[in-house]
């Protein structure tokens, strides 16, 4: 580890450091519904929508209807995107000619683009043509986050508000959030992607002629305008198989630094965006600092573990000053790909400028453990804000017993109900890794798969179902994913992983929603202090952590043991 | 649920329309018609005919030239259509073996232990452009045997084509392998 790695660490955490205020005041202006600088342009493309639709926009919903629209939604959505992946070959813009997706992949992947997972069985500049690319997966890109951030703001509302019934309109909420916050934010973006060299052409190649006299054709297309929602979104679905350690997605350090700014600002500003929305700013940074605290934790460790390069490569005669560098960018090297790994599975990205399953057992665990601890750290765009918000009632539930009293989060009581729900929600989590890990390692064709033998075997399964349920798409690159097995159960563990968890959480946030806000008296435990930062983090730590310790002291664990032991598999 | 049917639809719809062909065709019209050698992908031409992208890593094998590090891609290294890393773990032997036998190759060509890291690993994208200063300084000899040139002239030129960080923080210094080759073929007329 250098100062310098350091410093290029601690310039991007200020970065969004001083986005997060005014971003998050833009958001909470939007999804009040009140007017913004972009009103005079998309109120009438809003408006023109809502026609289209028959949406009444003053019309709320309750947290069954606003979840039953949710679904419909994503449910309409996924039907449309398989529908294009199957029939590309007969749709326009497919200069390549590429066939139609095979059915159990086709599904793995819609499934991955409508649950915000982006998990890739497939190489994307060899499998998919220009329109599934713009008017398939881009699409969902904007859509899913979109979703995401209406449920975030949904709960949100439940917790500002006073004995309602209604969270609500789903369809003006997700309406907003795209044309409002994702499609300007993107459309800046991406121009500034084209001016660091991400191409952007509906072009499919270019034949070169190298030096040496061989042909190289150099796979292009719109890749600038996917990579900027993909990032804004914390999809993470890449236009290339290698996603953005590719140097089309990512061909220099300042694009990089794009790359984590736009993933990162959005997640963390809408903590913010929640803290205004429910009248105390304080308890929105309350939660930024437990993420922030957690999340920078997990760069250091990797930074530390992928520095010290792998002892193994360094026995037989390579240098290990430059740190272990098998499956990383010379312009990123060990900082900037460590900070990214750390992000990408803090929130639910899952986008890579190094391959994760190359790195040491350690420096492999961080990303993993992350996801596992239910990527809120801020998580992905909403589904990360909402997360958080199920252990802060966890935590003030764990503090009330203590002292015996009823437990309070802003005023809401939080009783048995509340409670039922949220131990609902997160046992999703291990119950679905957990459980599909298993019985794929009992399975000889999912066995089959493995890339590396011994411990990283089992790493490189438990990282395909960890990422697939919490809804990254990140992968050890190592497991043969697009086999009928893994196209189906990964689909599966990333249904359960969006639906399951949201479905009740949404009923907490309709539970919560009928109740009394109290004033807060003298026996309230302040949940906006450093005292609760720290339970939070703990109850963080301790629910998500030793669900999964004993498979991961199996995994990564091991094989960090056996590298630094000199054994190979 | 039958009555969230029609939003569902027609937002799905709509939304395909304006996220999936007005935006990303804005964009592209817009980056065309601005920044054209960007949006084409950063072509890099010599006497008129197209030798690669300035972005994108292509293959050195002879003496003559700086080599790049080695590359997953298949079936050859360097395929611009089909990016790929090893994937490989820490632990594996076939990473290992890959290794020691790159190392082997370039010590056979005047490369000295301890080997720099990228000389001898694959990157993530299998298209890394760049390798690290150190390994084209251990280099020099070789290409300016191979050229009949001096070394101090070729280790003149590589010190001028490192690219350091930018903004002098972020990034790692590097060189930008085809850019090399493209000057040491200029420097020889």
């Amino acid at each position: 580890m250098t100062i310098i790695g350091w410093l290029q660490i601690s310039l991007l955490f200020l970065a969004t450091l001083v986005a997060i205020k005014p971003l998050g005041l833009y958001m909470a202006r939007v999804f009040s519904g009140e007017r913004t600088v972009l009103s005079p342009l998309l109120s009438p493309v809003e408006t023109g929508l809502y026609a289209l639709g028959g949406i009444r926009k003053d019309k709320e919903q309750t947290w069954l209807g606003y979840t039953l629209a949710m679904l419909a939604f994503s449910l309409a959505g996924f039907v449309a995107l398989y529908a294009i992946l199957r029939l590309q070959a007969y749709l326009p813009l497919n200069p390549q000619g590429f066939a139609g997706m095979a059915p159990d992949l086709a599904f793995n992947t819609a499934v991955s683009f409508v649950t915000n997972t982006n998990w890739q069985n497939y190489g994307g500049e060899s499998t998919l043509s220009h329109f599934s690319q713009m008017a398939g997966l881009t699409v969902q890109n904007f859509l899913s986050a979109a979703t995401g951030m209406a449920l975030a703001i949904a709960f949100t509302r439940a917790l500002a508000r006073s004995k309602v019934a209604t969270l609500g309109n789903f369809w003006v909420d997700m309406t907003r959030a795209t044309l409002y916050v994702l499609l300007p934010i993107a459309f800046v973006v991406a121009l500034a992607f084209v001016a660091m060299g991400l191409p952007q052409t509906l072009d499919a190649s270019v034949t070169a002629t190298t030096l040496e006299g061989g042909q190289q054709v150099i796979a292009l297309g719109p890749v600038a305008s996917q990579e900027a929602i993909k990032q804004l979104g914390t999809n993470g679905g890449g236009f290339y198989n290698v996603n953005a350690a590719h140097p089309f997605e990512n061909p220099t350090a300042l694009s990089d630094y794009l790359n984590i700014f736009a993933m990162l600002s959005i997640s963390a500003a809408l903590v913010y965006t929640f803290g205004q929305m429910v009248g105390s700013r304080r308890q929105g940074w309350a939660l930024i600092a437990a993420m922030a605290v957690l999340l920078i934790a997990g760069v250091g460790v990797t930074y530390f573990a992928e520095a010290q390069g792998n002892p193994i490569l360094t026995s037989i005669g390579l240098d290990p000053a430059a740190g272990n560098m098998e499956g990383k960018e010379v312009r990123f090297g060990q900082a900037m790909t460590a900070l990214y790994a750390a992000v990408t599975t803090g929130l639910s990205d899952g986008g890579v400028n190094g391959m994760h399953g190359s790195f040491t057992g350690l420096g492999g665990l961080v990303p993993m453990f992350l996801i596992q601890l239910g990527e809120v750290l801020p998580g992905g765009v909403g589904s990360g804000l909402y997360g958080m918000l199920v252990f802060a009632l966890l935590s003030v539930f764990v503090a009330g017993l203590m002292v015996g009293r009823t437990p309070e989060f802003l005023g809401k009581k939080i009783e048995g109900r509340e409670m039922k729900y949220a131990v609902l929600a997160v046992l999703i989590l291990p119950l679905v890794i957990l459980g599909l890990t298993a019985i794929s390692a009992m399975l000889p064709a999912a066995v089959a798969s493995i890339g590396t033998a011994g411990p990283h075997g089992l790493s490189e399964i438990l990282y395909a179902y960890t990422s697939a349920a919490g809804n990254n798409g990140s992968a050890f690159g190592g497991l043969t994913g697009n086999t009928p097995w893994y196209n189906t159960t990964l689909g599966i563990a990333m249904l359960l992983g969006r639906f399951a968890y949201v479905v009740p959480v949404m009923a907490i946030a309709g539970s919560l929603a009928a109740k009394v806000k109290v004033p807060a008296s003298a026996g309230t435990f302040p949940t906006d202090g450093p005292l609760f930062v720290g339970l939070l983090i703990g109850i963080i730590l301790i629910l998500g952590g030793l669900q999964f310790f004993p498979a991961l002291a199996l995994g990564p664990i091991v094989e960090h043991l056996a590298m630094l032991a000199g054994q190979t598999f | 649920m039958l009555n969230h049917l029609r939003p569902a639809l027609t937002l799905v719809v709509a939304m395909t329309a304006l996220t999936g062909l007005v935006y990303p065709l804005a964009v592209t019209g817009l980056a065309q018609a601005v920044l054209p050698a960007a949006a084409n992908g950063s072509l890099v031409a010599r006497d008129g005919a197209v030798v690669g992208s300035a972005l994108i890593g292509q293959n050195f094998a002879t003496d003559r030239y700086f080599w790049p590090r080695p590359s997953a891609t298949g079936p050859d290294p360097y395929n611009a259509s089909a990016s790929t890393g090893s994937n490989l773990g820490t632990t594996s032997a076939k990473l290992r073996d890959r290794v020691a036998g790159d190392i082997e190759r370039l010590e056979a060509a005047g490369v000295t232990a301890p080997v720099p890291a990228d000389a001898a690993t694959t990157s993530g994208s299998g298209l890394d452009p760049h390798i690290s200063p150190e390994f084209a300084r251990a280099q020099v000899a070789r290409v300016a045997k191979a050229r009949g040139l001096s070394e101090g002239d070729v280790a003149g030129l590589v010190e001028r084509q490192i690219e350091g960080r930018t903004l002098g923080v972020i990034g790692e210094p590097r060189v930008n392998v085809l850019e090399l080759n493209l000057a040491l073929d200029a420097l020889k007329t």
